[in-house]
């Protein structure tokens, strides 16, 4: 891997030609993306509410607060409730796309067409549709739908049980697509031969889902794990457009630990405990990243 | 024979589903952006009277106009930055060895994984001390280079030999040239995935233009588009319309470069 770097002048040209290539990023880096964090950081420990001149130092006040904080638990439990019924969901429909188009022979492009075109729609245009969709009944077509059918009017996104739901749905739709292009891309990478082995050997195609390509997605799966739990666990635009007053509500029921920063950092201006509470979600998320690197080094 | 029949008959009826479900929301949105007064209450998708009346009022009597370009600089700007920077760096990581090589790009990556949500409230408190909230510079400037583009263009950049910038050193090209006339050529593909993804993260981007814009003029599409709806609430119609506004350029990039959008996501995953 280690290239030794030949003493020599041509060799001490192109370093200095290197450094001069990363040292405006690694400047950005450095002052857009590690000092914020150190100052993210620092903020938790401070009682900062812009208005002040000064922060002061409060030393864990934030982090003691967060503990007694229902709201704090009702967000983080919203917010887990997306990620746990909103992951499996989306890898189940996005392998059921996968699967059923790598199979079929022809129209294959136009339904992977169709299939990923939410996924590169705005959040917020998406989230407005859905929630005209999830109106009462003489304008939302869902309710007219059930009406139709003899089945009673729902709440939906006024409801305090329905409204995560609503919004998971929302978010599934829009994502799906792209669970479906990395199994796509995982299939391709899977030999035929194991394929034409099985056939040989007479295996049913349930078999030869369950012992060559399920085993063989390994990869994929990981990386849609890791990238849709971080995908869940940051859900927050469809959450300000689809509730009423961008609240998160009804009473809190749908509101996502990110709106919960939102409102504390730029509605109350309470940016020290905004901090803590992000520097939280930033544990949640290394957590999981950490937790991939272990996996994928272990197959190694 | 017979039951692979059907079996693919079963395939097509769930692909076929699955379309309708996908695609009735947009053709729900820009239905009803073309209906007008009572009828945008009759549920159906087609339309007695089209019309883009909406949408002459959406540009007439509100800051679409404003917003519509206000997104379009922010995203060009991005873009730009985005392409000579990340492919940049990327080469460089790449195709010449420096001391402290793989700690720096170790560093890089790192940054994927640090949440916008713990950013934005320092880069508020910056640009709110320097003057930059609603101002275009600070609508773009967190976005100017990112871990993934540059992690991208690496992959790209390493899979090219070596000898074809060599020749370019024999003859005599200094090294800035060799990447730019050489190299970039060479990684054409993977930079038109990159310039896609970025426009439209950034056409799409809500948070931070939220937080950066506190003046109606300098609002983006998203937050705009966010903040109109809820003063038209009961005009559905109007809200249909601006999501359409909002949609459709995508949509547009969308069908003209589709090859080039799936492979890239799917190479985020297969190197990822």
């Amino acid at each position: 891997m280690k290239n030794k770097i030949p003493k020599g002048t041509i060799a001490k040209n192109r370093e200095r030609w290197a450094y001069l290539f990363i040292s405006v990023p690694v400047l950005f880096y450095i002052l857009v993306r590690f000092i914020p964090t150190i100052y993210a950081f620092y903020l938790s420990f401070t009682d900062w509410d812009i208005i002040s001149a000064s922060a002061n130092w409060i030393g864990f006040s934030n982090y003691k607060r967060l503990f007694s904080d229902k709201l704090f638990y009702k967000t983080l439990s919203n917010t887990f409730y997306y990620v746990i019924y909103g992951l499996p969901l989306s890898l189940l429909f996005g392998f059921i796309l996968a699967y059923n188009i790598e199979k079929i022979k022809i129209g294959s492009g136009l339904f992977k067409t169709v299939y990923f075109m939410p996924y590169i729609t705005s959040m917020v245009a998406v989230a407005w549709v859905w929630r005209w969709l999830f109106q009462p009944a003489p304008i939302g077509i869902f309710n007219n739908i059930l009406i139709s059918m003899g089945l009673p009017m729902q709440e939906f996104l006024n409801s305090v049980e329905q409204s995560k739901g609503c919004i998971l749905a929302a978010t599934i739709w829009s994502g799906v697509g792209f669970q479906m292009i990395i199994f796509m891309a995982g299939m391709k990478g899977i030999s035929k031969q194991y394929y034409e082995a099985a056939k040989i050997d007479g295996a049913s195609s349930f078999n030869e889902l369950r012992y060559i390509t399920l085993p063989l997605l390994r990869n994929s799966f990981i990386f849609l794990l890791i990238t849709g739990t971080i995908r869940f666990l940051r859900i927050f635009t469809q959450v300000v457009n689809m509730t009423r007053n961008s609240a998160g509500g009804p009473l809190n029921s749908s509101k996502p630990l990110v709106l919960y920063i939102y409102d504390n950092a730029f509605r109350s201006f309470d940016m020290g405990y905004a901090s803590a509470l992000t520097v939280i979600l930033f544990l949640i998320i290394l957590l999981i990243t950490l937790i991939q690197m272990r996996v994928t080094r272990d197959e190694r | 024979m017979k039951d692979k029949n059907v079996i693919n008959k079963i395939r097509y009826i769930i692909l076929f589903i699955f379309g309708l479900i996908m695609l009735f929301p947009f053709a729900w949105m820009l239905s009803t952006s073309m209906k007008q007064g009572r009828e945008v209450f009759n549920l159906s998708l087609l339309v007695n009277n089209p019309s883009l009346k909406n949408y002459a009022r959406l540009f007439s009597s509100s800051y679409f106009p404003r917003w519509f370009v206000n997104s379009f600089i922010a995203g060009t700007i991005v873009t730009l930055s985005v392409l000579f920077f990340d492919s940049l760096m990327g080469y460089t990581f790449a195709k010449h060895n420096f001391k402290g090589k793989k700690l720096i790009f170790i560093l890089v990556l790192s940054t994927m994984m640090i949440p916008t949500e713990m950013l934005v409230i320092p880069w508020y408190l910056i640009s709110s001390k320097v003057g930059w909230v609603d101002t275009y510079w600070g609508i773009v400037f967190p976005g100017l280079m990112t871990g993934f583009g540059t992690f991208l263009m690496r992959q790209f950049f390493d899979t090219l030999p070596n000898d074809l910038f060599d020749a370019g050193r024999i003859d005599g090209m200094n090294e800035f040239k060799i990447w730019a006339q050489i190299g970039m050529p060479l990684v054409k593909a993977a930079l038109s995935a990159l310039a896609i993804f970025s426009f439209v993260g950034n056409w799409n981007a809500f948070l931070w233009p939220l937080i950066i814009s506190s003046e109606t003029r300098m609002y983006t599409l998203p937050v705009g588009l966010a903040l109109f709806n809820g003063e038209f609430a009961t005009e559905w119609e109007m809200i249909m319309t601006g999501a359409s506004v909002a949609t459709i350029p995508v949509l547009i990039i969308y069908i003209i470069f589709q090859r080039q959008i799936i492979e890239g996501i799917a190479l985020t995953g297969v190197k990822g």
